[in-house]
């Protein structure tokens, strides 16, 4: 027997003061890893999903919510605008490419997305299956919720009003799956995908509830005419539409898009686009970095919050680890004195006392972890159902484990702390006084 | 096997404590009497090397302790000294199995299973060895007591009034048990006491 068996068997007789300790220490590591797993992986994801694209181009209102609404797809979005409004971005010098998003539908709540083929490129996703959109009413699904909603090639199904389920359905205007796409670890994956023709067409015998504007241009056509004018338009556009992006384009300055999204050539453009369409245009634009990095600041602060609270729960968990191992050596004198007898030496005596803080640490770590990413995974299942958004449950990282060794030079501190009476044990005076 | 010479040792309050020389020769066992607080176990501890004297030597199986670091002596009693005392004392969290285990492992041969289980067996601790030491009966955790004194066949045994919790029948059976042991391990007893029916078993004693 060594004297590792010994402080388990030590540790694991006092099943409370085990508890207490461990519970204070897990919750600590519970807490710290939690919020930079979180941090991490929202910061890595929101990066990845905003790197196709400098800048957004869509109605006037809050920058923030037009990057989440059109770049993220957690949002609603801020209106809608005319291509009229943002043609001039098509051939700027400063432009390398524009991609125009349309949305406003669902199916069980994932967002239809009316766009260009560019769009898929941009974000480098790749066909698992099937082919990409042709025509209007063919969709490409995103790998995630092909998965969630078990999507096959050839199935058909009908959008619903609205970015949420439920809303009213467009019975008639049924969309097939012709494609589905690779997991991009994206927000790509978490939409359906169509062309911008499929999101008007579905709105063309939509229930009044069109954007004000699109609204306006009927009034002008006069109401009787309204569903006659608008299908023939859409007809036209699937003529000319399918080679001739840029055809489709300068018909249809009328038609109505959410937003614009741009990726610059040049850096100047990020310096003076922005601007110049802020202040002389009817629309305005929203760099999706810089709000990112001002909405991780928001977030930044409220993860230092908790790892405040973590710190200080941490050092309360060493005094416990402190306490409760001073306990154990009081209420031990008599056997540490009784080991000492049977030859063991003062610095074997202090051995088991490390021991004994070491093992608390260590699995109060391991418990700590573990409870970390259990959280990380039920907001995962909260996250995916609520915004499509899925977290991974990573192994140990370098920063989880210098806390680890953070963690056990306490708990050696804490044991060395504790045991300074081992030095000065009276072994006879010990074991003569009961 | 056990030789004192001038031995002295000053309490804490500046009491100074002189015993008388003793010499025990191998295969003899010896009683130390005196009325209680007069400094037995004081003695006992100063035979074990647990307590520095402030003069005088003691030599056991022909080992100086004096000569000895701290570190030799908490070797030399692990290895060679049994010691057995008037208050029963265990590691509480482990089971009498494992009691036994902890005392040999200090030893650096192997520890030696066939012993453990002879000498349960002979203390009629058999049955008992997987009990926590917390269940054991009073005489069990007397024979215990013993068995831990001298499972690792030390050259000297050293018993602090091993039977003043006893009855008669008891103090017996105890005294014999001590001796048969002593026998097999070819140990010296060195038994302190202030109990006058251990007497008649020993003819070796001296008085502080």
């Amino acid at each position: 027997m060594n004297l590792g068996y010994l402080a388990y068997r030590n540790m694991v007789s006092k099943p409370l003061n085990l508890l207490l300790s461990l519970l204070l220490l897990s919750l600590s590591v519970s807490l710290v890893t939690f919020v930079l797993q979180l941090n991490k992986q929202l910061s890595g994801q929101l990066n990845k999903n905003i790197a196709p694209f400098d800048m957004v181009v869509g109605a006037k209102g809050s920058p923030l919510q037009l990057v989440l609404s059109s770049v993220l797809h957690i949002d609603v979005p801020t209106g809608n605008i005319k291509q009229k409004d943002v043609v001039m971005l098509h051939n700027h010098p400063f432009v390398e490419k524009t991609v125009p998003v349309s949305y406003g539908d669902n199916y069980k709540g994932y967002r239809l997305l009316g766009t260009e083929l560019e769009y898929l490129s941009s974000y480098n996703a790749e066909l698992k299956e099937g082919r990409l959109y042709q025509k209007s009413f063919e969709v490409v699904a995103g790998n995630g919720v092909a998965t969630k909603l078990g999507l096959a090639l050839g199935d058909t199904f009908t959008s619903s009003h609205g970015l949420v389920d439920g809303g009213e359905g467009h019975d008639d205007k049924p969309y097939e799956v012709v494609g589905i796409l690779k997991p991009t670890g994206s927000v790509v994956d978490q939409l359906l995908i169509s062309n911008l023709e499929s999101v008007w067409e579905a709105h063309d015998h939509g229930d009044g509830e069109h954007s004000e504007s699109e609204e306006e241009h009927h009034d002008e056509d006069g109401h009787e005419h309204e569903e006659h004018g608008h299908d023939h338009e859409g007809h036209e556009h699937d003529d000319h539409n399918h080679d001739k992006e840029h055809k489709h384009e300068e018909h249809n300055e009328d038609l109505e898009i959410t937003s614009l999204l741009v990726k610059f050539k040049s850096p100047l453009g990020m310096v003076q686009l922005p601007r110049f369409i802020n202040e002389n245009t009817a629309v305005q634009a929203a760099l999706p970095g810089f709000e990112i990095q001002r909405l991780m600041g928001l977030l930044g602060s409220g993860a230092k919050t908790i790892n405040g609270i973590a710190l200080a729960i941490l050092l309360v968990s060493g005094l416990s680890i402190f306490i409760s191992l001073l306990k154990t050596i009081r209420e031990r004198r008599q056997e540490l004195a009784l080991l000492r007898t049977y030859g063991f030496q003062t610095r074997q005596l202090l051995g088991l006392t490390l021991l004994e803080g070491l093992f608390l640490a260590f699995i109060g770590f391991v418990i700590g972890w573990l409870l970390g990413r259990l959280g990380i995974w039920i907001l995962s299942g909260y996250l995916s159902a609520t915004y499509g958004y899925t977290l991974q449950l990573n192994g140990p990282e370098m920063i989880e484990l210098s806390l680890m060794v953070i963690i056990l030079i306490l708990a050696i501190f804490a044991a060395f702390m504790a045991s300074l009476s081992i030095f000065k044990l009276n072994v006879a005076k010990t074991l003569s006084n009961e | 096997m056990v030789k004192t010479s001038g031995l002295r040792y000053a309490y804490g309050d500046g009491q100074e404590m002189i015993f008388p020389d003793i010499e025990l020769t191998p295969g003899n066992h010896l009683l130390i009497i005196g009325p209680s607080g007069i400094g037995k176990t004081t003695l006992l501890y100063l035979m074990a090397g647990l307590l520095p004297p402030v003069n005088g030597s003691v030599a056991i199986a022909g080992k100086e302790l004096n000569a000895l670091s701290r570190r030799e002596i908490d070797k030399f009693r692990g290895e060679q000294i049994g010691l057995i005392f008037q208050q029963y004392h265990f590691i509480n969290s482990l089971s009498v199995q494992d009691n036994l285990t902890l005392r040999q492992s200090i030893l650096e041969d192997a520890v030696d299973k066939q012993r453990r289980h002879q000498l349960a067996e002979r203390l009629g601790l058999s049955d008992h060895l997987n009990k926590k030491v917390t269940q054991l009966s009073q005489g069990q955790q007397q024979r215990l007591s013993i068995a831990l004194g001298l499972i690792h066949k030390p050259k000297v045994i050293l018993a602090d009034e091993p039977t003043s919790n006893l009855d008669d029948a008891n103090c017996v059976k105890v005294i014999n048990l001590l001796k048969e042991e002593a026998e097999i391990c070819k140990s010296s007893l060195v038994i302190i006491t202030h109990d006058l029916r251990v007497m008649s078993h020993f003819q070796n004693r001296v008085e502080l």
